[in-house]
């Protein structure tokens, strides 16, 4: 079995009001120094399959299907 | 004219649309549930607004992807007449029938209240009973109406006309770029929109600002 982690992150110059929020709630607890903050999402996906080259382009597909959103977000394959 | 509603799972604006349809029109629409393949021949489709599956993964994004909208496709694609508004909005945007994409209201809270609208464009079926740049009242409901898109698609559906509606008189909710609320396909067949038309359409619900949007979709006279 595989086992991949798909990250998906919001594209530079897209507002990202959660990630501006949870900053400043970071500086409200006392963290200084906090530069600005992107929230993104993780998947993590279990294929059932040996095949890393084919799982990396089933995964590919997922994401342009379903999982990113590729109008606002870029999205990254790895296996763990 | 016949029309039809898409009920998918977590929907709560379905029994809204399908009175305002019947009343307009003068028929009960016909509903087509999530796994339905096929749609019957109407002249126009409703998406309505809610949270269909939870707002999962994205607003609207399941729905999407679900064998119903395949069919709405199809449809829209042979030129029947589509409007989604709110989720129903979201939907298209994902299924790709609109460009761009809503994302979390820029103040982070849930908006329900009523808004101005600018009509941006009087010349499409749907607002051909507006004066062109008539503002009108509109209720908003929305957690996720922050239109998106990137600089040439934006140039392009400014440049095209296909913005139909504008928040107007600094009612801007969400923090839409160009105040956008609405905006068309290319063929100007699928319109999708934030705010709620369906509930303003008779004296009960305080105004009949909404009326003129179906009864254009509709061909029906005012």
């Amino acid at each position: 079995m595989i086992k991949a982690r798909v990250t998906v992150t919001l594209k530079n110059g897209v507002l990202d009001p959660q990630g501006k929020a949870i900053e400043h709630a970071l500086g409200g607890l006392g963290f200084g120094g906090v530069g600005q903050v992107r929230q993104g999402k993780v998947f993590d996906i279990e294929l059932d399959s040996t095949d890393k080259a084919q799982a990396e382009i089933d995964l590919k597909a997922m994401c342009d299907k379903l999982l990113a959103n590729t109008v606002i977000e870029n999205y990254s394959v790895s296996f763990v | 004219m016949k029309t039809a509603v898409v009920l998918l799972p977590g929907l709560n604006r379905d029994r809204d649309m399908i009175a305002a349809l019947t009343k307009i029109s003068g028929t009960a629409p016909a509903t087509v549930w999530q796994t339905d393949t096929e749609i019957p021949d109407v002249d126009l489709i409703a998406i309505p607004g809610g949270f269909s599956f939870g707002d999962y993964l994205r607003c609207g994004a399941i729905a999407a992807r679900s064998p119903v909208m395949r069919a709405v496709a199809e449809k829209a694609a042979k030129g029947v007449m589509v409007v989604g508004v709110c989720n129903g909005f979201q939907i298209l945007v994902e299924a790709g029938l609109l460009p761009g994409a809503l994302m979390r209201n820029a103040s982070l809270k849930f908006v329900c209240r009523e808004v101005k609208l600018q009509v941006a464009n009087a010349n499409t079926a749907f607002t051909r009973g507006y004066q062109p740049n008539q503002i009108i009242r509109c209720p908003v409901a929305h957690h996720d109406g922050n239109y998106f898109a990137d600089a040439d698609t934006l140039a392009r559906i400014e440049g095209e006309g296909r913005v139909v509606f504008r928040y107007a008189e600094g009612t801007n909710p969400n923090g839409s770029i160009n105040d956008i609320a609405g905006i068309i396909n290319d063929k100007g067949n699928v319109l999708g929109l934030m705010p709620h038309p369906e509930n303003l359409i008779e004296a009960a619900h305080g105004g009949n600002d909404g009326r003129a949007l179906f009864e254009g979709a509709l061909g029906v006279a005012a």
